[in-house]
């Protein structure tokens, strides 16, 4: 599921992030964001990976990675035991994403979110006018092959941490590789015009 | 074949040419007893660089010996591990310096029942203390001390031999900056146990064992040892992969003979394994080493369980398991990455999909052994930079 859009939002979940941290990257891919990590804030990287090809990969560039699926395996990471926990653009795709959430925040004292903003304009027109579910740079697939079981907008998963309880610390949406920050008094616009939102939160 | 005594005459004759270490501090093991003055066979392959940066120790499993690659000058066969090890492979000896000692409690030179007992001038046979993993690990650390290594790049084992790296790290926490632990267990389980059992108790049944005397009419109980052997090959591989390559397939034949013969090829092969076996090893040894195995419990050692054996470590960690193994399953293999995780340890791990059971670390295993050469030579990077 990551896409061309990485790049910028690897640059934003860097800068969220201070030096000399500790930090897990809930599939964490080729672990591409794990060596920007590590090289430029001296970060102490940790990856969870599915993917066999991708966790050679990690291996190969020196990179720690565990193989596993994060839907059943996080419990294996001690409480509070990473200063940040990663999950980028993968929320949508778990079968239990509220499950997982509480994994995350359970093992980090911080945790950063990214998804793929389903309020995003070309979705809402695509669904609107042409009657079909959208396909988009940030989602790729069609209907029948998708990988992502619960889409949900910027707007859902902010009132979704209200409603938990859970503390919104930043939230950042992505357009065209220009950041913008999202507060409750501009979250209608900014969920109909960014394509990526990142939550910081805990 | 030749005669079991023109055997070990001719083994003892070549025994004579095994690189060995004379180890003199005294070793205490965990039983109780000391052994002193013992020695302790071991193979290098590939050259020490001038920083001793370059050096990676194997530890060997339970049929192993310190011949991991090249041809095994006892055996005359391909070294145990040439699938893994020698130049240009993943643990590559152009670059790197591999060595490897035979465990005490085995047959290929270090101490063991074989040996004369001073006492008595006569084989140990069953006089031969019982040892444990990390008395084998204990022994083996004493080389590293002879070769002049402080710290190796990495060291590496799978099944017993994953066994020993993970107490050789938890023993010495400063003495390797890797370890990739394969296919193995922090503890041995039931099943573990009762599989070793069938190995001694078909050793024990065969009369010619005599209570471990077998060496003073010098001959060796070959049909129990043999048996043993079997076992061991029967859980080494998978179902599915045992199917695939035997089937109900007939040995040589094209119907059944109606007879105990061997019909199928199953059956063919394990005759054949059991019996190449008893020319090799030692059937007290295999009485010894498994019993190692049995004790191993890291977590016994601790009052804190596995996490609090690792604790402190700087090493870096990779543990690899096979997907189709079931003697040590990825399940005893997760349990150590999450000991390691709940520690605080840098671990990465990876399960190799495969049919090929337990087995596979020997195979050639494209996606395990691109994995293997992919961490020893990242960490060499990383070891080369840190100093």
């Amino acid at each position: 599921m990551r896409n061309l859009k990485m790049k910028s939002e690897f640059k934003v979940i860097a800068n969220l992030l201070p030096d000399n941290t500790r930090v897990l990257d809930v599939g964490c891919g080729d672990g591409s964001l794990m060596s920007l990590l590590r090289k430029d804030k001296n970060i102490e990287v940790r990856g969870l990976e599915l993917n066999q090809n991708n966790v050679q990969q990690c291996i190969h560039k020196g990179l720690p990675v565990i193989q596993g699926d994060a839907e059943t395996e996080l419990h294996q990471f001690p409480n509070q035991s990473f200063d940040y926990v990663i999950l980028s653009q993968t929320l949508q795709a778990f079968y239990d994403p509220n499950k997982v959430m509480r994994e995350l925040l359970r093992i980090g004292k911080s945790v950063i979110v990214s998804i793929p903003n389903f309020g995003f304009w070309k979705v809402r027109i695509n669904l609107l006018f042409f009657g079909k579910m959208p396909v988009t740079k940030t989602l790729p697939n069609t209907w029948y092959n998708t990988p992502n079981l619960h889409m949900c907008t910027i707007k859902d998963l902010f009132n979704y941490c209200e409603e938990k309880k859970i503390k919104i610390k930043k939230v950042i949406g992505i357009n065209n590789d220009k950041t913008s920050l999202i507060k409750n008094s501009n979250l209608e616009i900014k969920n109909l015009f960014s394509e990526i939102g990142i939550f910081l939160i805990g | 074949m030749p005669s079991l005594a023109g055997l070990f005459f001719w083994m003892n004759i070549k025994l004579e040419n095994i690189r060995k270490l004379e180890v003199s501090k005294p070793l205490k093991l965990d039983c109780g007893k000391t052994i002193n003055n013992f020695p302790l066979a071991y193979e290098t392959y590939g050259k020490l660089n001038a920083d001793k940066n370059n050096a990676i120790l194997v530890f060997h499993a339970l049929t192993g010996d310190q011949y991991v690659t090249g041809t095994n000058p006892i055996t005359n066969k391909e070294g145990w591990w040439v699938t893994a090890v020698g130049p240009g492979k993943a643990i590559d000896t152009n670059k790197y310096f591999v060595i490897c000692a035979n465990v005490i409690g085995g047959c290929m030179g270090s101490l063991g029942p074989r040996n004369i007992n001073p006492e008595t001038n006569q084989p140990y046979g069953l006089n031969f203390p019982v040892i444990t993993i990390r008395d084998m690990v204990r022994a083996q650390e004493t080389l590293l001390e002879n070769l002049g290594i402080k710290k190796l790049l990495c060291a590496t084992g799978g099944s017993m031999g994953g066994m020993q790296l993970l107490q050789f790290c938890s023993t010495f926490p400063d003495k390797t900056f890797s370890a990739i632990p394969i296919a193995c267990s922090a503890s041995h389980s039931a099943q573990n146990i009762a599989l070793n059992e069938l190995a001694r108790q078909s050793i024990m049944a065969d009369p010619v064992w005599d209570n471990g005397k077998y060496f003073l009419k010098n001959v060796q109980p070959k049909n129990g040892l043999a048996v043993a052997r079997m076992v061991g090959h029967i859980s080494y591989l998978s179902e599915k992969g045992m199917q695939e390559k035997f089937g109900r397939k007939l040995q040589e034949k094209a119907d059944y003979e109606f007879s105990f013969n061997a019909d199928f090829q199953v059956e063919s092969y394990l005759r054949h394994q059991g019996y190449a076996f008893v020319e090799r090893f030692d059937a007290n040894s295999i009485l010894y080493i498994t019993r190692a195995m049995d004790y191993f419990d890291l977590s016994k050692q601790f009052k804190g369980g596995l996490v609090e054996a690792f604790k402190n470590q700087r090493t870096k960690f990779l543990v690899i398991s096979f997907s189709s193994d079931w003697l040590y399953t990825t399940k005893d293999n997760k349990d150590i990455v999450i000991a390691l995780n709940a520690s605080g340890a840098d671990v990465s791990y990876s399960e190799i999909v495969t049919d090929k059971g337990h087995d596979s670390f020997l195979l050639d295993e494209p996606d395990f052994l691109k994995t293997l050469k992919g961490f020893i030579d990242s960490m060499y990077e990383k070891f080369k930079n840190e100093k």
